[in-house]
């Protein structure tokens, strides 16, 4: 009996003493090893995506077989908790050598020191300028397609309600605008005739939303310094954007909180016109075929604006051996990679080598079009690394103004919260 | 009453260092707190690790400029955070959300789980099966219960469609989590609903350790069942009741999972909470200085609040 107390106090001492040393070296085994020994880690956001996945294998697969002297890993996380794992590998010191990034949140991380700057052999240029992710006069990182904006309707609809189609030369008018929708209100076969996506909260709102923002002259920030929010989100041009989103909800136009799926109530007819991402066009145009009209953003006054910055590559400091993981880059930035990667999601190819490859994207291809959305009227989100806080303020506050919060107010108080952030941050500068 | 209930317990364990053999009995109890402190080490060892660490860091950190991606290190920068915080129209918009949920919540869960612990401790045939049916809520996640109930509260959602038909399409229900008016008691309504069974259960262990014989004597004595509510268990309940107060107390205060999962705080700020406040601002917002405030402020209400129901539940001398 005593013999077995003994023995237990023994195990349990053994027990916390080793509790405590797990504890005690967790956080002293930090530094970078990723890339050692020939083999290199990528980590990406497309876990569930098994498309996009499955594209991303087929180029490391391709790239392993074609040398011998790196051996590059795939690593999937869901998209949800997927900032959550780099900023804890960071922590960390765990890295892995290449990770993708959503392309507003570059500045962010170049900033934290968690990127370096790209050296790749293969030239850039050829990339439309919103699929690379520059910050400080760095590129940072590089993508293999961007996404653009636009607005889906029924041709037979339009016409049926006397609305002409727009055109990427000449745009809807925000008169032009408001009158279709008036007529289509009118009509009463739909509740709300826009669908603008507001009840996919997230990155969408500032994606989809500041270009509208942009549109009637105001932004997020001052592009000069990135130092204030202040007369730029709340000035008179950001007021009318507000009031006129504002009025968008109160006509009944818009949903305060739209469906689960807007490409999938614009195919039944719940909506007459979706305000949606070139991602649903492929299958919106499956649905309703030749009767789909795709048709750029609308005109509120300085021109038509829509977001741009996808998910894009780049490498870590964290990484032992960058040479091999800027070799990687290169390799799979070819025609061939891209335009797989494309048609695998459906986007815009980064380059126009890449876009002939791809079906619908060659010169005349009827997707061809949103190629020169992107290259007419792309506006990337502010490059600076307050941008995650800055989207966050947007969001709220965009979401309150379309609620019926009063325009002004909440407008002022994303501009103090912002500028408040960027002050306690010394102005978010390098050192 | 409760005196009476817990003497004959007590009276064995009384009688027990009366016997002699007395240096035998030390040795024992010796290795006993041995083994006790051993027992008691990874446990504790795990809270410090997990609880008290992190809440001392929280403490300091709520006075700097910590933030959760940062090339440079933290700054002191003194009440900064809190000034801040104070000057914040969402945080006591927060606190009053909070309190609004807490006020609400406390005696509807309370004594609505009660009644139903009363009705299932009846000697009748089926109880065991209301009393799974009513625990059910509680073993599901409050994730897959929120996106559930997300659901059904949409306008053309199932509540909304069996108000419509029940009425004969002569009552609309509204959009329930879109309209700042009915967010919140519609948050109520389902957290209720989900947590319920969970204090049913404590109750329910509280009701029986009443002796029976105090009924029996109750019967004989021909009183009505509201004496016998007021006279025998209402009084045989009262460690119970203070356990259940506070419990209950916190866990409405720390409300997050269903507003993280079904409002986001809104519409119009009219769901936010102080916890959903603190996460978004250290991790959405990435700034952890500043949530450290929020939580920092959060447990000096909690504490305050738990030390004042301590007192006025306290057992009279």
């Amino acid at each position: 009996m005593r013999h077995a107390k003994k023995r237990l106090i023994v195990a349990s001492l053994l027990a916390t003493s080793l509790v405590a040393a797990l504890a005690g070296c967790a956080p002293s085994t930090a530094g970078g090893s990723d890339g050692q020994n020939g083999e290199l880690t990528i980590w990406t956001h497309n876990g569930g995506n098994t498309e996009e996945l499955a594209a991303v294998q087929a180029i490391v697969d391709g790239y392993n077989s074609s040398q011998d002297e790196t051996t590059v890993k795939l690593q999937a996380f869901p998209q949800a908790s997927y900032n959550d794992s780099v900023i804890a590998a960071a922590a960390s010191g765990k890295l892995p050598c290449i990770v993708d990034i959503d392309g507003p949140n570059v500045p962010n991380w170049a900033w934290a020191k968690y990127l370096t700057p790209l050296d790749l052999s293969v030239d850039l240029d050829e990339n439309l300028p919103s699929t690379l992710g520059i910050w400080n006069g760095e590129t940072y990182s590089v993508g293999y397609y961007d996404v653009a904006l636009a607005m889906f309707a029924r041709k037979s609809v339009l016409e049926a309600n006397g609305i002409r189609q727009a055109t990427i030369d000449q745009p809807w008018t925000q008169a032009e605008f408001d009158d279709a929708l008036a007529k289509l209100k009118a009509d009463g076969t739909w509740a709300n005739p826009l669908d603008i996506g507001t009840g996919d909260v997230g990155e969408w709102y500032p994606y989809a939303f500041s270009p509208l923002l942009q549109s009637f002259g105001g932004d997020l920030i001052e592009r000069d310094e990135y130092q204030s929010a202040e007369g730029v989100l709340n000035g008179p041009e950001a007021l009318e954007w507000a009031e006129w989103m504002q009025s968008l909800a109160t006509d009944g136009y818009i949903a305060t909180k739209s469906g689960a799926d807007s490409a999938l109530d614009f195919q039944n007819n719940v909506t007459a016109i979706q305000y949606g991402g070139s991602w649903a066009a492929a299958q919106n145009s499956a649905a309703l075929g030749d009767d789909l009209a795709v048709m750029p953003s609308v005109d509120l006054g300085e021109g038509t604006k829509i977001g741009g910055g996808s998910w894009q590559w780049g490498v870590t400091t964290g990484c032992a051996n960058p040479e091999a993981a800027m070799d990687y880059l290169s390799y799979s930035l070819s025609p061939e990679n891209i335009a797989a990667v494309a048609v695998a999601t459906a986007t815009i190819p980064a380059t126009d080598a890449a876009a002939a490859l791809v079906p619908g994207f060659e010169e005349g291809g009827d997707l061809a079009i949103f190629r020169e959305f992107s290259a007419n009227s792309a506006v990337l989100r502010p490059e600076t690394p307050a941008y995650p806080f800055i989207a966050t303020e947007f969001t709220k506050a965009t979401q309150d103004i379309i609620n019926g919060g009063d325009p002004q107010g909440t407008l002022d108080a994303a501009v103090k919260a912002i500028d408040a952030n960027i002050t306690s941050n010394g102005g978010y500068t390098q050192k | 009453m409760t005196t009476t209930i817990e003497r004959p317990p007590a009276a064995p364990a009384a009688a027990g260092p009366a016997r002699p053999r007395r240096p035998k009995r030390d040795r024992t109890s010796k290795t006993e707190n041995l083994a006790g402190l051993a027992m008691l080490t990874p446990a504790v060892l795990l809270l410090a690790l997990f609880i008290f660490v992190p809440a001392i860091l929280a403490f300091g950190l709520a006075f700097t400029n910590a933030r959760l991606i940062s090339p440079y290190p933290a700054v002191f920068v003194g009440l900064d955070n809190f000034v801040r915080l104070f000057a914040d129209a969402a945080f006591f918009r927060a606190l009053i959300n909070v309190g609004y949920f807490a006020v609400v919540v406390v005696p509807l869960q309370a004594g609505l789980a009660l009644v139903m612990a009363i009705l299932v401790n009846k000697k009748v045939r089926g109880t065991t099966f209301f009393r799974t049916v009513y625990f059910l809520p509680v073993v599901t996640s409050m994730v897959v219960v929120s996106l559930l109930w997300l659901f059904m509260y949409r306008q053309d959602g199932l509540i909304n469609v069996i108000i419509d038909r029940v009425t004969m399409g002569l009552v609309t229900g509204p959009d329930w989590l879109n309209d700042t008016t009915t967010s919140m008691p519609a948050i109520i309504l389902m957290s209720v609903w989900q947590g319920v069974g969970f204090h049913m259960i404590i109750w329910l262990s509280g009701l029986q350790t009443i002796p029976a014989d105090l009924y029996e004597a109750a019967d004989l004595d021909g009183v009505s069942p509201w004496q016998r509510f007021r006279y025998i268990t209402w009084p045989g309940l009262s460690a119970t009741r203070s356990l259940i107060l506070v419990t209950i107390t916190i866990q409405a205060l720390s409300l997050f999972t269903q507003i993280s999962v079904m409002t986001q705080g809104g519409p119009l700020n009219s769901t936010t909470t102080v916890v959903y406040e603190a996460v978004e601002s250290g991790f959405a917002q990435q700034e952890t200085g500043y949530a450290s405030a929020i939580s920092l402020v959060f447990f000096v209400i909690v504490l305050l609040i738990s030390v004042v129901q301590r007192f006025l539940s306290r057992e009279k001398a």
